[in-house]
């Protein structure tokens, strides 16, 4: 017994040399990782804040607002197109969560017929590239006069957050403990009652994870809000591109900041909010 | 227990909404993109098929090679990170991996398309730092808004996703076959490649082929990034519309683009299916 505690303890001494001989390679190609990421995106802090930058110049030659205070301006477009595009996404939020509440309780809860074909087809939607399906959506549009409208892109931003909502939505009903509302039924509530009081609370964190997870998606939407919305409907990503195809780097690069700004957080906060029992549900 | 004829009434109703907007906002357009696809003005034929074949072919070909070699680089770094992330035997190092890769996740395209039209361009901060460096001349940098800007760009953007999936799948495998093989010697190279690897393939199929249909479904990134043609049959398809309301041409592209991830798909059930008989 002794003897093969030494032989399996051996190797441990050996291999800590070994990492402390190796922390050269390793620090160069983190480091060199470290410069791939944060390279581009320290370029996007430099342009927003670039009063004049060009060739030959490594870095911008004057620092300043001024182009905030543009963008910002009343005539800037910057401040209709956040509006546009917090309206849409906090409607596309409404409305996905209304499909979603009810079809989750329906995926976790009841009994259904044809349970993971009705998952499937919620699914396929994300295993087709949407681009071809939002140049015939904007068609059909079209004739419907839903083209350039803010309810035409809510719809196409719906569309595409309705799988998330669906299936994080299912998850988060499927973590709640079915004995609780079982216990609520026991004692007099109606089904509705219960879901109200008991299921809908518990499942919130989830919900709210998929609402935020929606509301970001149609905030940094391009595709379809370019087919549907444009020109009419201006939304910060079509306002960055037309800034960024005009030359303008410092109005892209601004507004870029502002639609990275609520993504990075959300990064940040997401595991507070889908713990890993809703995770671990998410699909079955 | 409420009788189980209404309860699954019930169930129908509360999913019908949510099956509505799917039915109505995807898969009729979807039929639409088909048929589209062969309507011509002599009812239907193939004669959008010939124009496309003769005016875009060379995109197409460009498309497949763009996404072939971006999954490609996609699941070769995912599987050193994850793989990194799993075997690596300096929490320090590990601990930082895992701080620094997730980064790009939460991007938007449109800003990973933004910040790399200036970073990689030829007079970007890319290039100004390396000449700063005295090792190129300033006139001697090439820009890389090119085919090549794409590919770093759809490489910096979903390698963190796939990696997230890979690092999630393998920290779920059972330790101690693995510490068995470490235990036996292997090195950690080997012990990737035969024994993490092979029980994580579903995941790494699964994650690269969602990467495929977000690959052929971005306009903004090859807009941005590689306007001339050669391009992206996705910038070609906005092209055709915008500028002939040619839907004929585009719904070609969008079925060939269709084609592309349905090939990726295939791999990946013909691999589950194998997977299964076994």
């Amino acid at each position: 017994m002794t003897v093969s505690h030494e032989v399996l303890a051996a190797p441990a001494p050996r291999m800590a040399r070994h990492i402390d001989w190796s922390w050269a390679p390793r620090g160069i190609l983190l480091g060199l990782l470290a410069f791939a990421i944060f390279g581009p995106l320290a370029n996007l802090l430099l342009w927003a804040v670039a009063e004049s930058w060009y060739f030959p110049h490594t870095f911008p030659i004057s620092y300043g607002f001024s182009y905030w205070a543009k963008v910002f301006a009343p005539r800037g477009g910057a401040v209709d197109a956040l509006l546009t595009s917090v309206g849409v996404a906090a409607l596309t939020v409404a409305l996905s969560l209304a499909l979603a509440i009810p079809a989750g309780y329906a995926l976790a809860r009841l009994k259904l017929p044809f349970r993971a074909l009705i998952l499937l087809a919620l699914l396929i939607p994300n295993a087709f590239p949407n681009l071809p399906i939002y140049v015939n959506l904007a068609r059909i549009f079209y004739e419907l006069d839903l083209n350039g409208t803010v309810l035409g892109v809510v719809l196409v931003h719906t569309s595409h957050g309705l799988v998330y909502a669906v299936w994080i939505g299912t998850a988060a009903f499927a973590a709640v403990d079915n004995e609780l509302s079982e216990a609520a039924r026991t004692v007099g509530a109606g089904a509705f009652r219960a879901f109200l009081d008991v299921d809908l609370p518990l499942a919130a964190p989830g919900l709210l994870a998929s609402a935020i997870f929606v509301f970001l998606e149609s905030l940094d939407e391009f595709t379809g809000t370019y087919f549907v919305g444009a020109p009419d409907v201006n939304t910060l990503p079509l306002l960055l591109y037309t800034a960024g195809a005009g030359g303008n780097y410092q109005i892209a690069s601004i507004t870029a900041l502002v639609l990275l700004a609520p993504s990075i957080a959300f990064m940040f906060v997401v595991e507070r909010f889908l713990r890993a029992d809703v995770l671990a549900k998410i699909g079955r | 227990m409420p009788p189980k004829a209404p309860r699954n009434f019930l169930g129908l109703v509360l999913i019908a909404p949510a099956l509505a907007v799917v039915v109505l906002l995807f898969l009729i357009p979807l039929c639409e993109a088909v048929l589209g696809a062969f309507r011509t003005d002599a009812g239907f034929g193939l004669e959008n098929v010939s124009k496309t074949y003769a005016l875009y072919s060379r995109d197409i070909a460009f498309t497949f090679v763009i996404i072939a070699l971006s999954a490609l680089l996609i699941a070769l770094i995912s599987v050193l990170f994850s793989g990194y992330l799993t075997l690596g035997t300096n929490a320090r190092a590990v601990a930082l991996l895992r701080w620094l890769y997730r980064w790009p996740l939460f991007v938007p395209f449109i800003v990973v398309g933004q910040i790399l039209r200036t970073f990689l361009a030829k007079n970007g901060l890319m290039n100004n730092l390396i000449v700063s460096t005295g090792a190129v001349s300033p006139m001697d940098t090439i820009g890389f808004l090119d085919w090549r800007g794409v590919v770093i760009a759809f490489v910096w953007k979903q390698v963190p996703f796939v990696t997230l999936l890979l690092a999630g799948a393998m920290a779920s495998l059972d330790r101690g076959t693995i510490e068995a093989a470490r235990n036996l010697g292997a090195s950690r190279i080997r012990l990737l490649l035969e024994i993490v690897l092979p029980q994580v393939a579903s995941t790494l199929m699964v994650a690269l082929t969602l990467s495929v249909v977000t690959m052929m479904s971005v306009l903004s990134v090859p807009l941005m990034l590689n306007p001339h043609s050669p391009t992206m049959i996705t910038v070609n398809m906005a092209f055709r519309i915008n500028a002939y309301g040619d839907y004929g041409v585009a719904n070609v592209l969008g079925l060939v683009s269709f084609a592309i991830t349905g090939l990726v798909a295939w791999i990946y059930l013909r691999a589950t299916l194998k997977e299964n008989i076994r």
